[in-house]
């Protein structure tokens, strides 16, 4: 039986991780970067955000006052039995993370300016699953904030301009973006798929924890050489100058059109944010 | 780079002082406005009873939440200050605060306008929401907050030891941001050139 009450609590409790505890792996690519940094305000601004992820757990207040938008990764067995019972529990589960936690009303109507107050809205929440081998679910709570994701790009190149022209457009980006989206960042690449599918890859590519690298070695190789070139940019921490601007650069990939070589990049603050939550084949919570 | 510990109202002579780099820890009245809440203070020529001298300007739309009849700040880190670039000159012609905290430095405009109103830009550390409430304190009172809702609202705070705040834009136009993003351009270039081969 779908255990409604168990899995409604660890979604918002989920939501509420989301926004208060910075997942291990980032807070220790942070540690090393203000350990490393020779630019005096970008260690000042590293210790800042320091203790500012030590004052949140300790206090359990959200990190960040721009608590995101709530989006939703599933990846759903296509022997899991109560995917219909989840996807419906996930908007009563936003509406009462907003009042617990609290979280920031942050759905504005484009129209008529309104704000439901709720973090919810027409066609929301945004969610997005897909189907795998198994009976289980995994949900994925990722709150992405606005300053960072303004910063994203789509790029329809063409084949022949490739690899080389993407490199150049994402040093650009990163460049032109300076301290706008509170760096050091996260950079998700998608690469390949079609224009709205490239955008989708370099999301989930932000999924995928900061210490693994893309499993091909060729794909984790040129990684390594985007997260070699955006640091020694100098943008910085915040955008003061420093030596790390960034943490980590994700690429996923899927094959493209041979006609078209599409690029999405998603910028992610420093306030990499992202929570799972495992539901088994009797609808309980693991 | 020197760091000073301030007090509002914060005088003309110590404005005239900072330089880009210092460090300043803020403490006294600090007030959060956004877009909207700077449109609504320039329309209504301020607040009633409301002395903006010496104070402190602050770009957040923090979390807030009331326990019993006191407001109580949870999250209030700062805001991307050049959404209000173009707002910011005249602003500062109507209202004497001494320095605007935010984040991501703002243009040319405000430029000119903290060095015609001897004002400075202090940068606090981005998404540092935790820490910026710690600094902030109590809330002393709230304007504009059935009109414009939580996150725009004017909020007013006690704050105490309120940063760190680097000074980004200082009051004799300099900008630290001018500074890197000319020195990033530049190391831009030589990646393309020496690297890509583009």
């Amino acid at each position: 039986m779908f255990d409604e009450e168990k899995v409604l609590k660890a979604l918002v409790k989920g939501m509420r991780d989301g926004v208060i505890e910075l997942p291990l792996d980032v807070h220790e690519k942070i540690k090393e970067a203000h350990a490393k940094e020779t630019n005096e305000t970008a260690k000042n601004q590293l210790e800042a955000i320091l203790t500012n992820i030590q004052l949140a757990h300790d206090g359990q207040a959200p990190m960040c006052q721009d608590t995101g938008v709530q989006i939703f990764f599933i990846k759903a067995g296509y022997d899991f039995p109560y995917l219909k019972e989840l996807v419906k529990l996930v908007p009563k589960a936003i509406a009462k993370a907003t009042t617990d936690v609290p979280l920031r009303p942050n759905t504005v109507n484009p129209f008529d300016g309104t704000n439901p107050k709720n973090n919810l809205g027409f066609n929301m929440p945004a969610m997005t699953i897909d189907m795998v081998e198994g009976d289980g679910a995994t949900v994925y709570v990722f709150p992405k904030g606005g300053g960072s994701e303004n910063m994203s790009k789509l790029w329809m190149l063409t084949p022949a301009q490739g690899f080389k022209v993407m490199k150049q457009k994402i040093i650009e980006q990163v460049q032109f973006a300076g301290g706008k989206p509170c760096p050091p960042i996260v950079v998700g690449i998608g690469i390949g798929g079609g224009a709205d599918i490239a955008m989708k890859l370099a999301k989930k590519a932000l999924l995928r924890p900061l210490d693994e690298p893309n499993p091909k070695p060729e794909i984790a190789e040129m990684e390594k050489e985007l997260l070699d070139m955006i640091n020694s940019l100098g943008v910085g921490a915040m955008g003061m100058g420093g030596d790390t601007t960034s943490l980590a650069v994700q690429i996923e990939y899927t094959n493209r059109h041979p006609a078209t070589f599409p690029v999405g990049m998603v910028i992610q603050c420093w306030c990499d944010r992202r929570q799972s939550i495992k539901i088994n084949k009797d609808g309980m919570v693991v | 780079m020197a760091e000073y510990r301030l007090t509002t109202p914060v005088d003309e002579e110590t404005i005239s002082k900072l330089k880009v780099n210092d460090v300043v820890y803020l403490s006294g009245t600090v007030f959060t406005a956004r877009d909207e809440a700077h449109m609504e203070l320039m329309e209504d020529g301020g607040v009633e009873g409301f002395d903006m001298t010496g104070l402190g300007l602050y770009h957040a739309g923090p979390v807030m939440k009331k326990e019993g009849d006191e407001w109580q700040v949870v999250s209030a880190g700062p805001t991307t200050s050049y959404r209000m670039e173009t707002l910011e000159p005249k602003f500062l012609d109507m209202f004497p605060v001494k320095l605007i905290i935010g984040k991501g430095g703002m243009g040319p405009l405000t430029l000119a306008a903290l060095k015609k109103n001897n004002v400075v830009y202090v940068s606090f550390t981005g998404g540092a929401g935790a820490l910026a409430a710690k600094g902030l304190g109590k809330v002393k009172t709230v304007y504009y907050l059935d009109k414009l809702g939580m996150p725009e609202a004017v909020w007013v705070f006690e704050a105490k030891e309120f940063g760190p705040l680097v000074v980004s834009m200082d009051s004799h136009g300099d900008s630290l941001y001018d500074v890197v993003n000319a020195k990033t351009k530049q190391q831009m270039e030589k990646i393309f050139k020496e690297t890509l081969g583009v």
